[in-house]
């Protein structure tokens, strides 16, 4: 009895070690594989992701206003932003003046200042200057002297605003919508309204450029996969050699081409096809072309890849049933190919929409899409809340784009040349 | 086999390292407007004469003139550069804090010996007088331009024209083509209604307008037939027609005359190093050296002395030039550039 | 197509006019490229045909100018870094995402590869808000390491591509065999991975080498690399140089292609697997 008791017991030892066990080895397993790919995570993620998660963050923070005048912010906390203010917020306004005269930091608080309530910026920068002359108050009636910007409700309430760190103004200014003088959220004007058309152009762009490599790719594709492999080898070098040279090079290529007295026009006017050389470029047209260019084996590849995998029997059963060449190609051929249309597509429509190079290079200034801004508020205006909200809309766009992309292909069908 | 290549590539990497000078300080970055202008003038009339005078190596860029980048650079703290060339930005950089402010003992030269007013010579040391002026083919236009208004006139002049990119100097040129009085230019450009009608008039040739960024762009589009004219910097002009004997004039009506001056970004890295070349710059011989290369007249009142005398007429300081020019206010720009620069940007980009 | 001996003249017709639509598009895949590089030998900076003479003077220029060939040597210098990091990381990587029991494979894989998809504008001006805050802005060290974040997807692409199909009973029969698992990685890994690591790391030093974007945003003056060069050139003046370089460039591109195109073939014989 006892040595059965310990039997058993023993059994049982060794029975439930072994699940944990197995579990155990499993767990190492999983772990070892995962921690051969740590480094490169890691990396990623330090170099990559935390950058571009702060810069989303920049699209709703901003404490210019708070950190440069605290004063202002505080006395302000009050106020109902009906009227003027009262004095002390007036003689805190003084003080943070004065102080940004010292430090020198009056062009940064006019340049926030100016971003709400365009011309302020000058005005605020004489203001610091002229306040630091004032050594007692009152100080409402002297400032008010100095510049009748400071009589006015708007700048009360961007500096009001100012008291938060975080805001929506950027986000609000990139699809063309900014704070009124009561706060509230209205239209901008039309001569200052660009980002929904800036939009709306990437958009049209992408799309188009998307339908014509899908129109030149797809026949392209078909002939590639139904060649003999000897021949289509040969002609896929020729497709993937732009694929692999310079973006600046085939870029180059197009500024050459499309000049004025470039090569294209050359060819046109001695052909008499044209009188006069046509404008190609530092336009829509030249954007289009020099784009297409670029996306064309992006789109194909992947169109290519789902056609070598399709059987000719099935169009050879659909003839031998009686079905024309057409209705045989269009009723079996191509539903088929459909999965590559929509990966080519999509990867293209995505890599169109941060399009930067090329339209800068190709394009006039009514072609530059969204990346362009990106740039420009970042390098020339500094306005670098506003970079980072243009740039989370387009980050945002992009990342649903590629959570279809992957829902629809998988990532790992991703293919290199 | 991978070990093997690993170090075959390291000792490439190694072999290829780029060249760091032994002694930092012995080195100076100069950023300048590149071209025939940069490449020719600058360099054989002040860089290599400063380097063989000091030793001191000099490492070269070009901007734009974008203000912005020196004002990143200088909030990010990474000023690395030493000198910068600047012409109209001056007024911006210097009421903004972002350069050194100038201390003229140390420069060992005499600031009433120099153009320019006193607010922009605290900041830099002009060393030449450029100007913005109308360019045309030739060959293409046998009875050119003779005001900017024709430069404004689509009838009598059919054909794309370039501009450049911002908006300085066209601001002023609006105006004038509209009517206004060289001398009340700024005047009504403080005005919203002024910069209204500045606009207004911009908006008439706008379809038809190429925008350049760089200087040596306007002399290109000239040469292969992109645009019948250009605005363009009377210099780089003069330089395409030098070298590539391209047959191009300039149209001196109203030409925006401004200085181009050295400065020091502030929290520079080698700030002896730039006083040396600051002092080197504002002398009369490299600033008449320079005029044998190019079209724009010296800075320093003595060096008018060193220049040969058949070269005078053709210098933009020259009298037949001045006649009717304007000159570029500094300290407006100072204030209103960030302002009408964004309300260029929106412009320009809607159709 | 050939298949259909009993082809109507009107799919005859349509077959040449398919063709005739592909020559076409072919055309202006290539044509471009075809024509304007030897515009880099025309005696005269002008770039229309009839070519006026033959000269080789672009390429001294690019060959010797200090502006050209200093940016060659940043360039390539920035991109052999690039290349080593990122073939190490990303073969790293591969290895570990093939095995069968990798966690949350998809989601990690996202994460690895986002760098391709993510616009470049977004990388350069997020990398650049982060390099302004840690000083790595104007440093080979900083361009180096946004560099490495494009290239990597390249390697865990084309390497994770070489282990599809990876018989791990193999490294398992090894260890069995009481090999140490060096031994397994530089007996029977490497050797299958090798060729997918190579065009990995050709990948990654291209990406590198041609990158300008970000390129324009966080280096400075030192780190003048070529396609920066290119960049300004194209830009400001249009001169037959950028043309030369241009066509050394797409030599070297042909080159790399080339390579890579041995080693996909070797990888393929290396791994039995047959073109069908």
């Amino acid at each position: 009895m006892v040595t059965m008791a310990v039997q058993v017991a023993g059994n049982a030892e060794v029975h439930i070690p072994l699940r944990i066990n197995l579990q155990r080895v499993e767990a190492r397993r999983k772990l070892r594989a995962f921690a051969l790919a740590v480094p490169l995570l890691l990396f990623i993620l330090i170099t990559f992701i935390f950058p571009i998660a702060r810069m989303m963050f920049d699209a709703v923070h901003d404490n210019t206003l708070l950190k440069l005048m605290p004063q202002t912010a505080a006395a302000l906390s009050a106020w109902d932003g009906k009227d003027l203010p009262s004095e002390g917020a007036y003689a805190a306004l003084a003080a943070d003046l004065k102080h940004a005269w010292a430090q020198k930091t009056a062009g940064a608080i006019g340049k926030r200042i100016n971003f709400e309530l365009p011309g302020a910026a000058s005005q605020v920068a004489s203001s610091s200057r002229e306040a630091n002359a004032l050594s007692t108050g009152p100080y409402k009636a002297a400032l008010i002297e100095i510049n009748p910007l400071w009589a006015q409700p708007e700048v009360w309430a961007v500096l009001k605003r100012g008291g938060s760190s975080y805001t929506p103004s950027y986000l609000l200014r990139s699809v063309d919508y900014q704070y009124g003088p009561d706060s509230q959220i209205v239209a901008l004007p039309t001569d200052s309204a660009i980002f929904r058309d800036v939009f709306l152009r990437t958009f049209g762009i992408s799309i188009g450029v998307t339908a014509i490599t899908l129109l030149l790719g797809f026949p392209l594709a078909y002939l590639l996969a139904t060649l003999p492999s000897r021949v289509s080898n040969l002609l896929m070098m020729l497709v993937v050699l732009p694929f692999w040279t310079s973006l600046l090079v085939r870029t180059t290529a197009w500024v050459v081409l499309l000049q004025s007295n470039g090569v294209v026009n050359d060819v046109l006017m001695t052909l008499h096809i044209i009188s006069q050389p046509a404008e190609l470029i530092f336009n829509r047209v030249g954007t289009i072309v020099a784009m297409t260019h670029i996306q064309l084996p992006l789109t194909l590849l992947p169109i290519y890849s789902v056609m070598k995998t399709i059987s000719p029997n099935y169009v050879r059963a659909a003839r031998s049933l009686g079905a024309g060449p057409f209705y045989g190609f269009w009723k079996v051929y191509f539903p088929q190919t459909i999965p590559g249309i929509a990966a080519g597509c999509l990867l293209t429509f995505i890599l169109c929409l941060g399009y930067y190079l090329t339209p800068a290079l190709v394009g006039g200034p009514s072609d530059q899409m969204i990346a362009y801004f990106i740039a420009r508020y970042t390098n020339e205006e500094l306005n670098w809340g506003m970079a980072s909200a243009l740039g989370a809309i387009l980050l945002t766009a992009t990342l649903l784009l590629y959570y279809v992309y992957n829902k629809l292909v998988g990532v790992d069908q991703l293919k290199m040349g | 086999m991978v070990t093997g290549a690993l170090a075959a590539a390291g000792f490439a990497a190694g072999a290829l390292l780029p060249p760091r000078p032994a002694f930092a300080s012995e080195q100076l970055t100069i950023i300048s407007w590149g071209g025939g202008y940069q490449d020719v003038q600058l360099r054989k009339s002040f860089f290599e004469p400063f380097t063989k005078a000091t030793g001191i190596k000099i490492t070269e860029d070009q901007w734009n003139g974008e203000v912005s980048k020196v004002r990143a650079m200088v909030q990010t703290n990474t000023v690395n550069w030493d000198v910068l060339d600047v012409g109209v930005g001056i007024g911006e950089l210097c009421s903004h804090g972002l350069v050194e402010t100038l201390n003229w003992n140390r420069l060992g030269l005499d600031r009433t010996k120099f153009l320019g007013d006193d607010k922009t010579l605290d900041c830099g040391v002009p060393h030449h007088a450029s100007s913005t002026v109308i360019a045309y083919d030739r060959t293409k236009l046998k009875n050119g331009p003779k005001t900017i208004a024709d430069f404004f006139d689509l009838q009598k002049f059919p054909g794309k024209r370039a501009m450049q990119k911002g908006p300085t100097s066209n601001l002023e040129w609006a105006l004038v083509a509209d009517g206004v009085l060289i001398k009340d230019v700024y005047k009504v450009l403080a005005t919203p209604a002024g910069v209204d009608r500045a606009f207004k008039k911009l908006d008439t040739i706008k379809k038809d307008v190429i925008w350049w960024t760089a200087g040596t762009q306007p002399a290109q589009l000239l040469g292969n037939g992109q645009v019948v004219m250009s605005t363009a910097w009377s210099g780089s002009i003069n330089n395409a027609v030098k070298e590539s004997g391209l047959p191009l004039e300039i149209m001196w009506d109203a030409q925006m005359l401004s200085l181009d001056f050295w400065v020091i970004p502030k929290g520079a890295r080698h700030l002896d190093e730039a006083y040396k070349f600051l002092a080197f710059g504002g002398s009369p011989k490299p600033q008449a050296d320079m005029t044998r290369y190019g079209n724009n007249g010296p800075a320093n009142k003595d060096a008018m002395a060193l220049v040969d005398p058949t070269i005078g007429p053709n210098l933009t300081t020259s009298p037949a030039h001045m006649a009717n020019s304007l000159e570029f206010d500094y300290s407006f720009w100072g204030d209103k550039r960030d302002e009408l620069n964004q309300r260029f940007t929106a412009w320009v980009v809607q159709q | 197509m050939a298949a259909f001996p009993y082809a109507s003249p009107i799919e005859k017709g349509w077959r040449y006019l398919h063709r005739l639509i592909c020559g076409m598009v072919i055309l202006f895949l290539i044509g471009p490229i075809l024509t304007v590089l030897p515009l880099s030998f025309n005696s005269i900076p002008f770039f229309a045909y009839p070519m006026q003479g033959f000269t080789l003077r672009w390429y001294q220029e690019f060959f010797l100018a200090e502006r050209w060939q200093t940016g060659l040597h940043n360039s390539v210098f920035i991109a052999i870094s690039v290349t080593l990091l990122s073939t190490i990381l990303g073969t790293l990587a591969a290895l570990g995402l093939s095995r069968p029991h990798f966690p949350c494979r998809a989601a990690v894989t996202s994460i690895l590869i986002s760098p391709m998809i993510v616009p470049v504008i977004i990388t350069a001006v997020a990398v650049y808000f982060f390099y302004a805050d840690v000083g790595l802005l104007n440093s080979y060290i900083g361009l180096i390491l946004a560099h490495t974040t494009l290239a990597t997807p390249f390697v865990v692409i084309t390497v994770t591509a070489t282990l599809i199909g990876f018989d791990h009973s193999l490294t398992r029969a090894a260890a069995g065999l009481g090999a140490p698992p060096i031994t397994v990685f530089y007996k029977i890994t490497l050797p299958l991975i090798f060729p997918g690591m190579i065009s990995g790391a050709l990948l990654a030093f291209l990406t590198s080498f041609d990158e300008v974007v970000v390129a324009l945003f966080v280096a400075g003056p030192e780190q003048r690399t070529l396609p920066k060069v290119m960049f300004a050139g194209v830009r400001e003046y249009l001169s037959p140089t950028i043309i030369a370089a241009a066509t050394v460039l797409i030599v070297f591109s042909i080159a790399m292609l080339a390579a890579i195109e041995l080693l996909r073939r070797r990888s393929e014989r290396l791994r039995g697997i047959r073109n069908n």
